[in-house]
């Protein structure tokens, strides 16, 4: 086979990008408003400058695309008060470790001498939990349906084993439910969603056919690399000046090398054998129905809010933070007072500055000087 | 954090695949996707592999790019 699955010099030429934004000009004659929800779409917009290319009618907005920025804080404390407990071990992805908590983070807790592991993925916390029966390992499930059935197959996994010292913390969220709390904003107009291309692997493109259907709001999955995002704000345009003109919105998927209609079967059934759906509460958002999944009773013995007393304090949210109107697409990070002042990805305030993948650590990476 | 890499498949033993990124080898689980076969190209993500990779999308999207650059150089922006 050739090299195409590695080829990325073809999907970042200049003469391709100036191509796309030509056809966005001439589609883009009234202001639209596109919304990404994925943390590698947000930075990739910002790395690459793709803002500040498009003509001033195209609006790209960050919703929640980041699943650690959604990670209630209270939960943060609960990852921090598990790590506190002796005899537990915490294994997480490195994101997390900086998030700060209502009084300490995972960093400061490793620093104060807490076994706190960062690994690359579940299999590797399976692995610790085998390693070392004499204590719990909690591997903090922070993540979007691209992540979720990776942690469900590990649950299965370890369930098949026998290692009853590995645990999960659920914070599970599944982006449809919140594309459809995200299609009902009232305060602003949306002409499209950039859907989040590896989530869709799992999900499939036929997943956005009730946001297109129901909520009239044009979609299309999206890859990674600067053309592909073009593309995908290409075929948004086009569809809004379609939908002035009567047409009805619908799915599109610009990432077919991964993405099908149906998703990944094999993936979904993992997701369903081990999961439960769920209200959850999203970070600077609220609760958003049916918008997460929780460890099913049959594996119940590895959810460690059942295993361990994980009780904690309600916490408060920092005063002066616009985050949650930031994701809802109402202002960007430069509106927020705190932006880079008291708020900065060194010292973070709010949940979109908290990871390298939120709206404001992006803006603030690479945008900031353009503002 | 939905950061998936392309990764060839160099080997296979069970559940397991020996894959290339580019250079850096390593392990992945291959639970998600049971039908890959060695030489395949599959989207790796947190140490599992989601997806295999359609080459001949990969290069129907590569080839439209190449398609709309030329136009526009025909045409002028």
């Amino acid at each position: 086979m050739s090299d195409a699955a590695f080829e990325v010099s073809g999907l970042r030429s200049p003469e391709g990008a100036a191509a796309l934004i030509e056809r966005i000009r001439s589609f883009a004659i009234r202001p639209i408003a596109l919304m990404e929800v994925c943390g590698t779409h947000t930075v990739a917009i910002s790395r690459f400058g793709l803002r500040s290319m498009l003509p001033e009618t195209v609006r790209l907005l960050s919703g929640p695309g980041c699943p650690v920025c959604v990670t209630p804080l209270i939960e943060i404390d609960r990852a921090i008060h598990a790590a506190r407990m002796p005899g537990v071990t915490v294994a997480t992805f490195g994101d997390m470790m900086r998030v700060p908590g209502s009084r300490s983070s995972l960093e400061a807790e490793r620093a104060g001498g807490a076994d706190i592991r960062i690994v690359y993925g579940p299999a590797d916390a399976l692995a610790i939990a085998e390693k070392s029966r004499d204590r719990k390992v909690v591997f903090l499930g922070v993540g979007f349906e691209t992540t979720s059935p990776a942690i469900a197959a590990t649950i299965i996994e370890a369930d098949r084993r026998g290692v009853e010292n590995f645990l999960v913390l659920p914070f599970f969220k599944r982006v449809p439910p919140a594309l459809e709390a995200l299609a009902v904003v009232p305060e602003r107009r949306l002409d499209g969603f950039i859907c989040p291309g590896h989530v869709s692997v799992i999900i499939g493109s036929n997943a956005y056919e009730p946001i297109a259907r129901r909520h009239g709001i044009p979609c299309a999955v999206a890859g990674f690399e600067p053309l592909e995002i073009l593309a995908a704000v290409a075929a948004l345009a086009e569809q809004a000046s379609g939908r002035a003109a009567g047409r009805p919105a619908r799915v599109e998927n610009l990432y077919r090398r991964a993405v099908t209609e149906e998703g990944n079967r094999r993936a979904q059934e993992a997701i369903e054998e081990v999961y439960e759906i769920r209200d959850a509460e999203w970070r600077g958002i609220g609760t958003i129905p049916e918008s997460g999944h929780a460890i099913r009773g049959r594996y119940a013995a590895c959810d460690a809010r059942e295993a361990l007393d994980l009780e904690v304090p309600a916490a408060e949210e920092p005063p002066g933070c616009i985050c949650g109107e930031i994701m809802l697409g109402l202002r960007l990070p430069d509106d927020c007072p705190l932006f880079g002042t008291r708020c900065t990805p060194r010292d973070p305030v709010g949940p979109c500055m908290v990871s390298s993948e939120g709206a404001c650590a992006a803006f603030h990476r690479y945008e900031r000087s353009e503002h | 954090m939905c950061l998936a890499v392309p990764a060839k498949i160099l080997s296979i033993e069970g559940t397991k695949a020996g894959v290339d990124f580019g250079g850096v080898s390593r392990e992945a689980d291959i639970t998600l996707v049971p039908d890959v076969e060695i030489g395949d190209y599959v989207l790796i993500h947190a140490g599992f592999a989601i997806q295999r990779l359609d080459e001949n999308e990969a290069e129907e999207s590569l080839a439209l790019f190449r398609e709309l650059a030329r136009a526009l150089e025909e045409d002028g922006p």
